[in-house]
């Protein structure tokens, strides 16, 4: 989003001769983007520059105003992050995470888009039911849905006993075979709603003549929903896919409440939080943020990239 | 050789009468034009005619076939939509294609069928192009390409040509009727708000009138060639909605009518009109109508003061303030001397006055159908 804006803000370079009409436009431009790009500054820029500089001290948390320069001893050194094995298993994990709950919720938001795009009556209120989950803040779903599945009390044990279909309750969230797939499943409820609204915006852009076309030349459903839904929603089924994602690879609410413990679900940006709060590793902890951030800059100039081929290409 | 019927076909929306009481046989081969004012259900006629919507009450037969429950896939027909409906992600040719791949014709077949189309409509160039880089003339062909390589017996046209400029209209048309004779055998139907369009292309124009909420009115208002619509209007709304510029009309009081004429009195002005008045009673009031350009100018009993006028190139168009009607009498004259504030003479032919009741209903003419005509809609019959 926000490399996307400052990219897009600035306003056009004007070829060498320049009208004063064109010059004061220009003026008005940057006048117009002058506030946006300050609180960007101050907001974005400060913090990332100022976590930048700490990943290159051993500051810790308990006094910031003793550090020395150390170079890139945080990340490559003996004890740097790159080093770190349980950090690299962060990022298995937050990887695994993102790609099986990304996968999951575009699957079903794309099926529940496809069902509230049909006409009904119902259709309004459903569109407004679905968002619920979305709108419960993550605190609040993420300690509901470990009620719900604790082992001693949880209702959805209960439930599943009642149904027969366990015998003893299951530890879902402290069972080390269970709790990652637990956390994907709150996740993919949670976020669901949200590629679903997503999709329908997509999906009712899709010009209803072209199905009407489809129709009467007897095109069965399944190849329309392949060869012209599918096709035509791609772009914006993607653009989801990566906004998710990007949001994925730092997730750490619903894992710190969850399952704060346990070094099986931890994800980077539970493992940076730990660095720099319980160990009080300021200049660690940095740097490991400073890589995450790395990572998911990658991913975005690689989407960015891919985008803009597509865009030339067509 | 396929022929479509349509038996008493009603269509509501909610309680919304949109269309009442079609009675319609389209002939095998034949091009059929709806006609009418925005609102009266011609679209929805043709949408009904391919599936899209379902009919509310009533029967539509093709081939022989009721088809009132008969998915559009079908029905065995193709259709033309005014925007096209290309699907943006395909080029022209699988745009074509698409409509094919799931017949099961092989890719030999559908090739050819689709070389055959873009040969015919110019399009061989651009098969490899998306509908985004193509003008809107070349989208419309694609269109009428998609609908071609389908073979069907019935072409349904949706107002195809309303989103195209004035010349590539012409052209489109043109291309139109080209193909409409070298597929003899398929009807085709055509839905305008163009009445230059429909009096062109048509063998059989139906021109449909807004029911505008009331019930009881049937939508159709008159159905026949286009010459027929254009000398013999059944109606005053069929005689103002035919020919540009408009009909002019004017009120008259009867003075004598028999079946062999009707002789009244407009402005103080005694004219004889020659329709069948067996029906209407001296004393009683007529709204007769003649078209501007049947009035004859430059000399007459009549006379008007040119208030207005438009230069067309070959002819122009003077509008008269004169004795007989309050609103100005357009008339079309070939000289383009004339000048506002001038006076022109003017007859109006007995033979080419029409006469309407109070209910809007026409008194039939007793001219025939001049000869040119006649033979045009013998041979269309």
């Amino acid at each position: 989003m926000t490399s996307q804006t400052l990219t897009a803000a600035p306003p056009v370079r004007a070829p060498s001769v320049q009208s004063s009409l064109q010059r004061s436009r220009q003026r008005m431009a940057w006048l117009l983007v002058a506030p946006a790009l300050l609180v960007l500054l101050a907001i974005a820029g400060w913090p990332l520059l100022r976590t930048i500089w700490f990943s290159l001290t051993d500051a810790q948390l308990g006094d910031l105003t003793q550090m020395q320069f150390v170079g890139l001893d945080n990340y490559i050194g003996e004890n740097g992050v790159l080093r770190d094995a349980e950090w690299w298993s962060a990022v298995a994990n937050t990887l695994q995470f993102s790609v099986i709950s990304v996968t999951l919720e575009t699957v079903l938001g794309l099926s529940v888009a496809l069902l509230l795009n049909t006409p009904s009556r119902a259709r309004t209120l459903l569109r407004a039911a679905v968002l619920v989950p979305w709108a419960i803040p993550t605190i609040v779903s993420a300690k509901m849905w470990s009620w719900m599945l604790n082992d001693q009390y949880g209702v959805i044990n209960v439930m599943l006993q009642g149904l027969g279909l366990i015998d003893t309750p299951l530890a879902f969230i402290a069972d080390p075979d269970l709790s990652f797939f637990t956390i994907i499943l709150v996740d993919v409820w949670k976020t669901t709603p949200f590629m679903a609204l997503l999709m329908l915006a997509a999906l009712q852009m899709v010009p209803t003549d072209c199905y009407e076309a489809a129709r009467v030349d007897g095109v069965p459903r399944w190849r329309v929903f392949t060869h012209i839904t599918l096709p035509l929603i791609l772009p914006a089924v993607l653009v989801a896919m990566v906004f998710r994602a990007l949001d994925a690879l730092r997730v750490f609410d619903l894992i710190y409440v969850m399952t704060s413990n346990s070094r099986l679900t931890k994800s980077m940006s539970v493992y940076v939080r730990e660095q720099l709060v319980d160990f009080q590793q300021v200049g660690f902890g940095s740097a490991s943020a400073t890589v995450l951030f790395l990572i998911i800059v990658l991913f975005t100039v690689a989407y960015m990239a891919f985008t803009r081929r597509r865009m030339q290409g067509v | 050789m396929c022929q479509i019927r349509l038996d008493n076909v009603q269509k509501r929306f909610g309680d919304t009468p949109i269309l009442a009481d079609i009675q319609l046989t389209v002939e095998a081969g034949e091009f059929c034009v709806f006609i009418g004012p925005s609102g009266c259900g011609k679209s929805t006629l043709l949408r009904l005619i391919a599936g899209l919507e379902d009919v509310s009450a009533g029967n539509i037969h093709i081939d022989g076939v009721r088809v009132n429950d008969l998915p559009p896939a079908r029905r065995d027909v193709a259709m033309v939509f005014q925007s096209y409906a290309l699907y943006p992600h395909m080029t022209v040719y699988d745009n074509m294609a698409f409509g094919l791949r799931h017949l099961k014709l092989g890719e030999v077949e559908i090739e050819r069928r689709v070389r055959v189309a873009a040969e015919s409509l110019h399009l061989t160039p651009l098969l490899t192009r998306k509908p985004g880089a193509l003008s809107g003339g070349q989208r419309q062909r694609v269109a009428i390409g998609r609908a071609i390589v389908r073979q069907p017996k019935v072409f349904l046209f949706d107002e195809p040509l309303s989103n195209l400029d004035a010349s590539l209209r012409v052209k489109t048309r043109v291309e139109i009727a080209r193909l409409h004779r070298e597929l003899g055998r398929a009807s085709m139907i055509y839905v305008t708000h163009d009445q230059t369009e429909a009096m062109t292309l048509a063998d059989k124009i139906v021109l449909l009138k807004p029911l505008a909420g009331q019930e009881g009115v049937p939508s159709i208002a008159q159905v026949g060639h286009p010459l027929e619509l254009y000398h013999h209007p059944r109606s005053r709304f069929v005689a103002s909605f035919i020919g540009s510029p408009g009909m002019n009309f004017f009120d008259a009081e009867v003075l004598a009518a028999s079946g062999d004429g009707v002789q009244c009195r407009a402005g103080g002005q005694v004219l004889d009109a020659a329709v069948n008045g067996r029906t209407c009673a001296p004393g009683s009031t007529l709204t007769l109508g003649v078209r501007p350009e049947h009035v004859l100018c430059g000399e007459g009993p009549h006379q008007g003061r040119v208030t207005h006028l438009e230069h067309l190139g070959e002819h122009s168009y003077a509008y008269l303030d004169c004795a007989l009607s309050k609103a100005p009498l357009v008339v079309k004259v070939m000289q383009s001397a004339l000048a506002i504030g001038d006076t022109l003479r003017f007859a109006l032919p007995a033979g080419q006055l029409h006469a309407f009741v109070a209910d809007g209903e026409a008194l039939p003419r007793l001219a025939a159908l001049p000869p040119a005509a006649m033979r045009a809609v013998s041979a269309a019959a």
